[in-house]
């Protein structure tokens, strides 16, 4: 089990899902960050004031996966989320010591197997 | 008193109080509609392009504005050819206060400059989130000089070419919308589909914003088509009720076919609905009965409805559909008018009135204007872009052209943010002060 951090552009978050979509990861969790990865900071002015955007924009993925899909999504990640620039992002692989599913209580594996849908 | 005086008081004498009190309001409402248009766009974008689309509005408020002023008028409105209007008012020579109609000439001018504005702004909705600022500010005032006061001259010109065969254009549904329409959709060809076009989901990030805009240029239409009646007079409050009708059948027609269609009618829907009932009844206002009205509004949306619906699966990245409410809004609304025209309220009679003829009449008019502003405009925009790149380079529009166009975020955090420039005055300023880094200037 293994939690799966990733922080990404946000101008690649849909390429991202997608390519986790299709590697058939279908569990998480995304949130707007900011941050700052050694990039070139933008610059913005307002009234004659520049100002130095030292954090950049960033999208944070959180993943809980079960062991045989921690590479397929790390691979899923660095294939998608690269342009090449610095600023890309960083994936983060932690260990993960309980996993619950609230709706029915299971734990560890079961708990992060996506149910199948109905429809 | 010497002659200049007399000269100034025997005009002034024609000039009518009344209709230049409403000709005053009626422009500054015609002007309000570019800030609206601009709310308008600026919520259908995503946010990291808001501040730049909003700005292609703005920026038709001083380029398109400044040269209507040196030279604009003139073409399109001073004696000239039955094609192009002369040099006579060139930098307003000769456009005093002195009657035009009923109304100061000055004021009849800058009524007319603020038609030129909005119609330069209306093109940005197709190439925005893509098209650099400098080749698109450069379009717009070629486009105004080169496209639109022709258009203009042939129109409402004293001889202009249009009007002589008898097209009826009350408030400028062929010069302004037509003629915009058929420039947006060469330009949306010309600069081509956003690097995301296609591929995403290109989602309006404020639609409180859209229905801001549709609610203002509603109100600021009121100027445009009333105000075309170029008095306080009845035409005036034909024009003007009809400008309240049209667009709520329009909305009402808009909403029921989402209701059918989907069983949810639309926000952005009902914004685009009012829109495009204002464009069709433009060319109408003074010249059909308010029933007519109705019935423009209704029939004049449904083209629009359904071309949206399928132009957004096609390679036509005409990003706000400028051409299905705009251009086809306008060449409906132009046809309806040769439909619907009466004698009795103001118009000449068309088809329902038993004169056909009228019908191919406003088809002309809408034909010659589309050929011109096409080949017009794909001209302009080729020989710009032969000088400076049209589009900006990819990674640039990911980032979002607020920032690599404007330096400039409409929603920033501000955290993070650091000054760069000029560090002394504000550390001298600052010293001292409470929760102020002294750093905060110089440490960068």
């Amino acid at each position: 089990m293994r939690l799966i951090v990733a922080i990404i552009r946000p101008e690649k978050l849909n390429d991202v899902l997608g390519a986790l979509f299709k590697a058939d990861v279908k569990g998480l969790t995304i949130g707007k960050v900011q941050g700052h990865g050694g990039e070139t900071e933008l610059v913005a002015t307002y009234r004659g004031n520049r100002v130095k955007m030292a954090l950049a924009e960033k999208v944070r993925l959180e993943i809980g996966v079960s062991d045989p899909f921690v590479d397929v999504t790390v691979d899923a990640i660095l294939t998608s989320a690269r342009t090449g620039e610095v600023g890309d992002g960083k994936v983060f692989v932690l260990p993960v010591e309980k996993v619950y599913r609230i709706r029915t209580g299971e734990e560890g594996r079961s708990a992060v197997t996506p149910v199948p849908r109905a429809d | 008193m010497n002659d200049t005086t007399v000269a100034i008081q025997a005009a002034a004498s024609a000039v009518n109080p009344a209709d230049t009190a409403w000709m005053l309001v009626a422009c500054a409402m015609v002007l309000l509609m570019t800030p609206a248009l601009a709310f308008f766009y600026g919520g259908l974008v995503r946010s990291k392009n808001t501040l730049n689309t909003m700005m292609m509005s703005f920026a038709s408020m001083g380029v398109a504005g400044v040269l209507w002023v040196l030279a604009g008028y003139s073409l399109a409105f001073s004696p000239g050819s039955g094609w192009l209007g002369g040099s006579g008012f060139l930098l307003l020579r000769g456009v005093g206060i002195e009657p035009n109609g009923t109304i100061p000439h000055i004021l009849y001018m800058a009524y007319q400059g603020t038609f030129a504005i909005i119609t330069a702004a209306l093109i940005s909705g197709a190439v925005v989130e893509r098209i650099r600022f400098a080749p698109y500010i450069a379009f717009i005032s070629l486009w105004t000089l080169l496209v639109y006061a022709p258009v203009a001259h042939w129109v409402w010109g004293a001889n202009g070419w249009l009007a002589d065969l008898g097209a009826l254009d009350f408030a400028g549904g062929t010069v302004v919308h037509v003629n915009a329409g058929m420039a947006a959709l060469v330009a949306a060809l010309v600069v081509r589909p956003r690097k995301d076009y296609g591929r995403q989901a290109l989602v309006p990030h404020n639609v409180p914003f859209v229905l801001l805009g549709a609610g203002l240029l509603w109100f600021g239409w009121f100027g445009f088509n009333a105000g075309s009646a170029l008095g306080a007079n009845g035409k005036a409050a034909i024009a003007f009720v009809n400008t309240m009708l049209a667009p709520s059948a329009a909305l009402t027609t808009w909403m029921l076919l989402d209701f059918v269609r989907s069983g949810r009618p639309t926000a952005v829907g009902a914004a685009t609905g009012i829109v495009v009932g204002l464009v069709a009844v433009t060319p109408a206002a003074g010249f059909v009965s308010p029933l007519s009205a109705l019935a423009i509004g209704a029939i004049g949306v449904i083209p629009s409805y359904f071309v949206i619906r399928w132009r957004s699966r096609t390679r036509l990245d005409d990003s706000l559909d400028v051409v299905a409410a705009h251009g086809l809004g306008g060449l409906t609304g132009a046809l309806l008018t040769g439909v619907f025209a009466e004698k009795a309220w103001g118009g000449v009679d068309g088809l329902l009135a038993g004169n056909p003829r009228q019908v191919g009449i406003q088809a002309i008019a809408c034909l010659v204007t589309l050929a011109y502003s096409g080949a017009a405009s794909f001209l302009l925009l080729k020989a710009i872009g032969v000088l400076i790149p049209l589009r900006s380079r990819e990674g640039m529009e990911a980032v979002g052209m607020d920032l690599t166009m404007h330096e400039e975020e409409a929603y920033a955090s501000g955290e993070g943010a650091i000054l760069v420039d000029e560090p002394g005055m504000f550390e001298t300023a600052l010293d001292g002060v409470a929760g102020v880094p002294q750093s905060a200037g110089g440490a960068v």
